[in-house]
């Protein structure tokens, strides 16, 4: 049986906030009988979380879209005496009705994707626009609204589902709650995890200049994870490093120099930045 | 199946379907091609087709239509200053300060039709002035050129002179180099986007973030393409003192630049081609002139100081040798120079002390790497799409229905293919935008007036008051945006409540900015509520085919979707009975409805080659096929770099500006890029803050100001806003509030965001989401803080035109407004003596905490009860 399923792709999406627009665009001063009453100002089913690494001129950003995930283990229909269910075609919905008053729903969901609607005195989440695909649409608005298709909304059966989540390998959002969640991620990694990046330059005739084509190894406890070379302007990065992890050291090696051994002391608890400079 | 129906609208920010249910607007969406409209362009590029997203990409700003619409701050009755009396007291004094009453249409339009009546036989001509932004919803019948311009020229007023805002760099320095005055010196985009894809091996964005201003009026169309680039594996760099939205979306290396100092960095840049020998020295030789004195220059040979990198590091705060990575690595890959968010210019570096400057630099960047070979242009896959340029739909700087031949480029196409009544402004008198309230204060102002025609015509200066015209003494207001987006602009407060306006007259669809020193408010309606007609991206003139940007040129029957709201009128209608309360109404409206002139502009187009006006009348759009695949435009400045005439679209300069044969090489005197003018030798040899040898020299507000940068030590940018387009759906209740990374609720007020340094920040011991005071001698502004490393030390950058202005003023009249007016704070003076030229990315500013409550002005606002 065909269900729905949301895949977001981290890579693609530029942090244009036209899915939270067009989202409450749809919600605001309309009223879908039987599957949400009227949004409100600063109540979004859907936000862009947005985070940032590095230091210096070394940095980056990701935008990752968040909304409800439509659980198939959902701890807020479990908590909900009936005012929250799930669809046949895999979508949670808060029922309109039934949730009025309950604000205790709000902290049932782990991933606060539900939000209170105080104008309305109801708990929202982001329904999937189940009003609309019931009346004939293809994709929710936020998907139709995606100028790069970072959001793609599959009408498939779970087992198709499984394999494209195995072909595109596709992660959950805090798989450690169980909640199995239909709203799947791609290229999640670097949201999830640091780098250790950097510069390696040296000296020619008194003025500093960028090395390029060092050989940079990033080893754990003295065994070798990864190796690169750094760039035109003597950068590199090695990324999906987690802070749990610690002895991480990079050892820098070009003809020209004499080698480095650097070592990041500690629990990688945020993206490290070496400025490093070799002598010949 | 939900009974309602679908309209269609166009907007800044792209095209859209409008769902309508019982009079009501549910929802707005981007518009799906169907089978029905034309294929999609495909470019081959390295084994690899590229076809475009089969739908009408939009903006944010475009999807918050609906909640503008309904807005609590919509002007829904004609309202009346408490205190003002036509007939007896004005109290001008109190303009910004006192409260309104709802009266009648009747009465409202009476009191305009008297003054205008008064204005006229106590001064003369020109005493009323019409002030407006410059940028009006989508149209070409309700546009400021085209309804507006008629109103203006039957009515006989001053008229409000923009500066060229967007271009500043480019309009008074780039193009005394090489040419393009009629585009204001931005170049051209043909033929870019498939030799992009197919040759380009990097792409350097200077001063560039397409992410956030979509070009101009380009919807989501770029993302894709820039995605294309990435995947390509076309390298990114960045130089820009914010790692900005663009940078942010496809990563690439960052050169935190300080702001203002670009040119020594370019001057670096161009050292290390020279000694390195990494340059086309055949382009040199052959399309251009000066470059020996140029190159003696850069050497220092010229004025003792090398312009090595080392020398530029303590201007620009670069590393020396990252400049020579980037110039070495620059000359190796075919490199496209994304200058400005279009690619082909623009740039907060364009509006800074030293805006022409740069803009000068990226045309002779791009110059010594043989500007039109394969892989080396202007662009960032934002503009030059193959679309098919050659059927007719006029954009809307051809003036509509203005009948205006002579200050709009309606007479090339748009009059002769729909004749309607001439109209011609008698009263020849201009007021220049940024010189506006001293100019009424003082009675004189004086500027150099934005005229493309050719290069010399920025030499011309123009006085106020123009011989023999009367000193304003009424301002018909249309729209209020100038707090948000003119330059250091409390000015303005002093100039509405100065005596000798007395009469403010605003038509606004929104109680917001300027409106609330109004005596008289019409309220308007918005785009959603009237007729009208236009192509997507389509301006033409100043921005001749812009429409490149889109994958796709569609025109769009603009429906009225709703009727309109509360006692609102199209602004046509107002137009149409103020004149006729004046006797003009007929030769103003030629008896025509909105859906009339729309009917007479489609017909007057090759869209009918396309689809008969029925069926465009409900399908609400029609779709211009592409070009085939073998008659493709070619890649800009090809033909100087190949030797041939110009052989793209772009119908300029004018014949007689050729020195050459007709279309022999460029505008210039030689005909080719020179490094040293022509024109500036000849128009303004002596100039040293333009001097002819584009020579850097700190900005006159900026790193090198001394005493000043001790008292303010960060330097403000003020970009474009990423979310909304300038004051169009910011505040007033719109969807845009909603977007954390646009405004920040504290305490339930919603707070302009301002960036900082992490480092910065700890300095000052300001924490993330707190509020600030941004201030200098000029105002203070109090925003949210967003603190991060994305922006370069020493730099706060921040977005101009905030809809909102928010102020009480202390005893000397100093503003401090929590609306989130940037532009409070930025200098009035111009770039260069010589230009008049808006700088206000040239302004220091300090920040500290802001923990003081605000005091409650009069409850002054109730408007609308
Ligand atoms: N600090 C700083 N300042 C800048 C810039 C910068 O980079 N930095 N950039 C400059 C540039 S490039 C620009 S283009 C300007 C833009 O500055 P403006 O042109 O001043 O900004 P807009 O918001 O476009 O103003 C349009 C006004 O017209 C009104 N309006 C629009 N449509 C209609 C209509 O149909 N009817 C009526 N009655 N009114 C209408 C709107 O409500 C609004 O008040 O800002 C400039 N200011
Ligand atoms: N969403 C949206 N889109 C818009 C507009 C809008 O208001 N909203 N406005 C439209 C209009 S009218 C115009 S003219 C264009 C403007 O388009 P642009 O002029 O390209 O836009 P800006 O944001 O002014 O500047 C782009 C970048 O320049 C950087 N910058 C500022 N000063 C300097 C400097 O000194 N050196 C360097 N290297 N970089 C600097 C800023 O940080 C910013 O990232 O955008 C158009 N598009
Ligand atoms: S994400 Fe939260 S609200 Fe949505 S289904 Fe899961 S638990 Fe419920
Ligand atoms: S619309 Fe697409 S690109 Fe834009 S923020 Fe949402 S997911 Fe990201
Ligand atoms: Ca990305
Ligand atoms: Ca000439
Ligand atoms: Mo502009």
């Amino acid at each position: 049986m065909k269900k729905w399923h949301l895949v977001v792709d981290v890579n693609l999406c530029t942090g244009c906030q036209n899915c939270v627009v067009a989202t409450q665009d749809e919600y605001m001063n309309n009223d879908f009988k039987g599957y949400s009453k009227p949004g409100a100002a600063g109540v979004t089913p859907l936000s862009i979380e947005h985070r940032v690494r590095g230091t210096g001129s070394m940095v980056d950003a990701q935008h990752v879209p968040k909304m409800c995930n439509h659980c198939d283990d959902a701890p807020c229909i479990a908590a909900s005496d009936g005012a929250i269910y799930k669809r046949p075609d895999g979508l949670v919905i808060i029922d309109p009705d039934k949730a009025v008053g309950r604000k205790n729903l709000v902290s049932t969901c782990p991933y606060g994707m539900i939000k209170w609607n105080d104008e309305q005195n109801v708990p929202q989440a982001w329904n999937f626009d189940a009003h609309l695909l019931d009346s004939g649409w293809k994709a929710p608005r936020a998907v139709q609204s995606c100028p790069i298709d970072a959001l793609k909304a599959l009408h498939i059966s779970d087992s198709d589902m499984e394999k494209a989540i195995a072909v595109e390998k596709l992660v959950v959002l805090q798989p450690e709650l169980n909640t199995k969640p239909r709203v799947y991620y791609k290229n999640l990694s670097a949201f999830l995890s640091h780098f250790i990046g950097g510069n390696v330059s040296g000296t020619r005739d008194g003025e500093a200049e960028n090395i390029e084509g060092a050989t940079i190894a990033l080893l754990q406890n003295s065994t070798p994870l990864a190796e690169t070379l750094t760039d035109a302007f003597g950068d590199f990065k090695f990324e999906n490093l987690h802070d749990t992890s610690t002895g991480y050291s990079i050892s820098i090696n070009h003809p020209d120099y004499t080698s480095q051994i650097i070592e990041v002391s500690g629990i990688l608890a945020e993206s490290k930045v070496l400025d490093i400079s070799l002598s010949r | 199946p939900d009974g309602s129906t679908r309209f269609v609208t166009n907007t800044n920010g792209g095209p859209l379907f409008v769902y309508v249910k019982d009079d009501k607007i549910l929802r707005t969406t981007p518009i799906d091609l169907t089978d029905d409209d034309p294929e999609s362009w495909v470019i081959k590029a390295r084994d690899t087709q590229f076809s475009p997203k089969r739908q009408m990409t939009v903006n944010p700003h475009a999807l918050s239509l609906k909640s503008v619409v309904y807005s609590e701050r919509r002007v829904k009755y004609p309202m009346k200053r408490v205190d003002f009396d036509p007939k007896g007291n004005r109290n001008t004094q109190n303009r910004g300060k006192s409260g309104y009453v709802r009266i009648s249409w009747d009465e409202a339009l009476d009191i305009v039709a008297d003054q205008v009546r008064r204005q006229k036989t106590t001064y003369g001509p020109g005493s009323i002035a019409v002030t407006h932004g410059a940028h009006h919803q989508m149209g070409n019948v309700g546009y400021w050129l085209s309804a507006l311009m008629r109103f203006t020229n039957i009515l006989g007023a001053t008229l409000m002179k923009f500066s060229p805002i967007s271009w500043e760099g480019w309009y008074w320095g780039a193009q005394h180099h090489y040419g393009n005055s009629l585009r204001l010196g931005l170049p051209g985009p043909y033929g870019t986007m498939e030799d992009c894809l197919k040759e380009c091996e990097m792409i350097v964005f200077w001063s560039s973030d397409p992410e956030a201003t979509a070009g101009l009026y380009g919807g989501g169309e770029g993302s894709q393409r820039r995605q294309w680039a990435k995947d390509l594996g076309i390298k990114f760099v960045h130089i820009d003192p914010h790692y900005n939205s663009t940078a942010q979306a496809f990563g690439g290396k960052w050169l935190p630049v300080k702001p203002t100092t670009d040119s020594a960095l370019a001057h670096a840049i161009m050292y290390v081609w020279i000694t390195e020998n990494l340059y086309d020295k055949t382009f040199i030789a052959n399309c251009t002139t000066g470059f020996e004195e140029w190159k003696e220059y850069i050497l220092g040979r010229e004025d003792g100081t090398p312009k090595t990198p080392a020398w530029q590091e303590s201007e620009t705060g670069i590393p020396a040798k990252d400049v020579t990575s980037l110039a070495r690595m620059w000359a190796s890959k075919k490199t496209y120079l994304s200058a400005g968010g279009l690619g082909t210019g623009f740039g907060g570096a364009c509006r800074a002390a030293t805006g022409q400057q740069w803009a000068r630099n990226m045309i002779l960047l791009m110059t010594m790497q043989g500007w039109g070979k394969p892989g080396v242009n202007f662009g960032n896959l934002q503009c030059g799409a193959p679309v098919d340029l050659a059927h007719y739909f006029p954009g809307y700087a051809e003036g509509g229905i203005s009948g205006d031949l002579t200050r709009t480029a309606s007479s090339i196409n748009n009059y002769v293919r729909m004749p309607h009544v001439v109209t011609v402004n008698p009263v020849e008198q201009r007021v220049p935008r940024e010189y506006i309230s001293e100019a009424i204060k003082t009675g004189k102002a004086e500027a150099y007036l934005w005229d493309g025609m050719s290069l010399e015509a920025q030499f011309r200066k123009a006085p106020y008051p123009s011989p023999g015209n009367a000193e304003i003494h009424m301002i018909y207001q249309y729209g209020g945006s100038s707090f948000g987006t003119t330059m250091n602009s409390s000015r303005r407060i002093e100039m509405y409540r100065d005596e000798k306006v007395e009469f403010v007259v605003s038509q606004s669809i929104w109680n917001e900015g300027e409106a609330q020193f109004a005596d008289i408010i019409l309220p308007a309606c918005t785009v959603a509520e009237r007729a009208d007609i236009s192509e997507v991206s389509g301006c033409a003139a100043f921005g001749h085919h812009n429409q490149t940007q889109m994958n796709h040129r569609m025109v769009v029957m603009q429906h009225e979707c709703i009727k309109p709201l509360w006692e609102s009128k199209s602004d046509y209608r107002i137009f149409t009975e103020v004149l006729g309360r004046l006797g003009f109404g007929p030769m103003y409206s030629e008896g025509c409805s909105e859906l009339d002139w729309c009917k007479r502009i489609f017909d007057s187009t090759d869209a009918v080659n396309f689809t008969s006006w029925s069926k465009f009348l409900k399908k609400g759009y029609v779709v211009f096929p592409p070009q085939a695949e073998d008659m493709r435009d070619n890649v800009y400045m090809r033909w100087m770099h190949e030797g041939r005439k110009k052989d793209v679209p772009e119908p300029h300069p004018l014949p007689g500006d050729y020195s050459g044969d007709f279309l022999d090489g460029l505008q210039t005197q030689s005909g080719k890029i020179e490094f040293l003018p022509n024109s500036l030798k000849r128009g303004d040899p002596d100039n040293e803050e333009r001097p002819v040898l584009n020579r850097y020299k700190p900005a006159w507000e900026g790193p090198a100001s001394g005493e000043q940068v001790k008292a303010y030590p960060l330097q403000l940018v003020t970009g474009h806003p990423r979310y909304s387009f300038h004051t169009h759906m910011d505040g007033k209740n719109s969807h845009i509030n909603d977007i954390q990374d646009h405004r920040i609720k504290i305490d339930g007020y919603a707070y302009w965001i301002v960036r900082m340094n992490s480092i910065d920040a700890a300095d000052r011991c300001l924490n993330h989401h707190s509020l600030v005071k941004v201030y200098n001698d000029r105002a203070g502004v109090i925003c949210a803080l967003d603190v991060s490393p994305l922006v370069a030390r020493g730099t706060l950058k921040t977005y101009e035109s905030s809809a909102e202005f928010d102020f009480i003023q202390d005893e000397n009249g100093k503003v401090l407004d929590r609306g989130g007016c940037m532009n409070l704070l930025t200098p009035s003076r111009t770039q260069a003596k010589g230009t008049t030229a808006i700088a206000p990315n040239s302004c220091l500013v300090e920040v500290e905490q802001w923990n003081n409550s605000w005091e409650v002005r009069d409850e002054k606002m109730a408007l609308g009860s």
